[in-house]
């Protein structure tokens, strides 16, 4: 096996006693003091993550528009300077490469952040897509230059206060900015994958430590990715490798939302076309506290009907909450299933998602 | 290593301590802290007979689900109700009150299978 890569903060995670797993080709945090109380900090206070194992891609010297428009279900023209947007790379047949975020920073100037353990599949097909419209020759992998620590929760404004060179508090949703952080360069997005108010933020390696360390010092808790997991799943966000594969489409995903029909991508055709019957992403509440986990079979009337993608039981709902695609004659909220643990079947409902929603 | 040396362990990380003819078992103090915070706790019912790697119960975390496995040949005598209801006591305690289930033993049963409290921490050495 490969050696796990490590981000700026490895040696802080390592020091402050985190639990340290391999993750997407790289060795990251899963806990530090325990998920439930890190999951608890970013639904009150506010948490803070080492996502930089998340890949960062960008596109210099080119108009990356017509690049970015053919490879991402979600519009790019519409884009204003600065706005973030959450999209799909499909391939042909609709299957999903990836979800992704663009930004826009100028005419013809994006970035891109994708999933780490698709990094290295998405930079290869931006070269091949690019090759193809004879637009450039696809993205740069900067992943290695900088960090990106996500700052969560209904603190988090007031914690990055006077960090920044520009005040970040006007920031809207899915807006970034860049600013300097002690000087240097810094940028700042009102993102994030807990389902709660923050940013996310990117400085230089170097600065990595300095950042954490004030922002912890100013009050901020440190979390893993077991709480970033159970956090995503409350505010059901999908998460590539579970909810989202070569084998499952945006539109059944529940994504139709970020796929824009009214221009030209790869994947549109079969979008538009996909064959009746597709299973549809639904949320499932369980009976108990028993947690279902990926892979738990969902039956109805006497017989296999879905199979689980992601469940647990979650801390701040203090439920047992699991995703799973069903098809649509079993997708309606109110609809009862039971779900296989262990041989043990356990009532279920489908319910509307998302299981979490943060209160404006 | 924090595996007291009075105790008994089994690879599968339960503990025994033997009372007479009674063991009283749980899960180590290790085997808690790699599930991570205890969220459910299902254990058999009294009047079981189980032999060693029985499934004896169910733990979970939010991370993942667990079997815990009957080190002993014999019958459930007692389930800690107490511990079922509150996994504190298993998180904070697993040794003491975060006790699981009391197996009497069966006739000609022993504990010579399992590991003393150095040949666990051996085990466990190295995570």
């Amino acid at each position: 096996m490969a050696e796990l890569l490590r981000t700026p903060l490895h040696g802080w995670h390592v020091a402050n006693k985190a639990r340290m797993v391999p993750f997407a080709g790289w060795e990251m945090p899963v806990q530090y003091a325990g998920i439930i109380p890190e999951h608890t900090a970013v639904r009150t206070g506010c948490g803070l993550f080492d996502v930089s194992h998340m890949g960062r891609l960008e596109f210099p010297g080119t108009d990356a528009r017509p690049l970015l428009e053919e490879v991402f279900t979600n519009s790019v023209s519409t884009m204003k300077n600065g706005q973030v947007r959450y999209g799909l790379v499909c391939r042909d047949d609709g299957g999903i490469l990836d979800d992704v975020l663009v930004y826009r920073w100028g005419a013809g100037e994006f970035s891109m952040v994708v999933n780490g353990s698709n990094r290295e599949k998405i930079a290869a097909w931006l070269k091949t897509q690019a090759g193809k419209l004879g637009n450039g020759s696809g993205a740069i992998d900067h992943t290695f230059d900088t960090c990106l620590i996500a700052v969560q929760g209904p603190k988090a404004v007031e914690l990055v206060s006077g960090l920044f060179g520009t005040d970040v508090s006007d920031l809207k949703y899915y807006f970034a900015r860049i600013t300097t952080y002690r000087g240097e360069w810094c940028m700042v997005s009102r993102t994030g994958y807990t389902g709660e108010d923050g940013f996310e933020v990117s400085v230089a390696n170097k600065l990595a430590a300095p950042l954490w360390e004030e922002l912890i010092g100013r009050g901020a808790v440190a979390c893993g990715l077991g709480a970033r997991d159970t956090l995503r799943l409350e505010a059901a966000m999908p998460l590539y490798g579970h909810e989202l594969n070569e084998q499952t489409d945006p539109i059944s995903a529940g994504l139709g939302w970020a796929v824009k029909f009214d221009k030209e991508f790869v994947g549109r055709n079969a979008l538009q076309n996909l064959p009746p019957g597709r299973p549809l992403r639904v949320g499932l509440e369980l009976e108990g506290k028993r947690a279902a986990r990926e892979g738990s079979e969902v039956f109805a009337d006497g017989s296999q009907v879905g199979t689980v993608t992601s469940g647990s039981f979650v801390p701040h709902l203090q439920k047992s909450i699991a995703m799973a695609y069903l098809p649509r004659a079993f997708a309606t909220p109110g609809t009862e299933v039971l779900i296989d643990l262990r041989g043990t079947k356990v009532p279920a409902k489908v319910v509307l998602l998302p299981f979490y929603k943060r209160s404006k | 290593m924090s595996n007291p040396a009075t105790l008994r362990y089994a690879t599968s990380h339960e503990w025994v301590k033997l009372d007479g003819d009674v063991a009283t078992v749980g899960v180590t103090k290790f085997a808690v802290e790699q599930l991570t915070e205890p969220t459910f706790l299902e254990l058999k019912k009294v009047g079981l007979t189980v032999k060693p790697g029985d499934e004896i119960g169910i733990i979970e975390s939010v991370k993942s689900t667990s079997s815990i496995y009957a080190p002993v040949a014999g019958q459930v005598v007692e389930v800690n109700a107490a511990a079922v209801n509150d996994l504190a006591k298993v998180n904070d305690d697993p040794f003491g009150s975060g006790w699981m289930l009391k197996i009497q033993l069966a006739p000609g049963a022993t504990l010579d299978h399992l590991l003393t409290a150095a040949q666990y921490d051996a085990q466990i050495a190295g995570h």
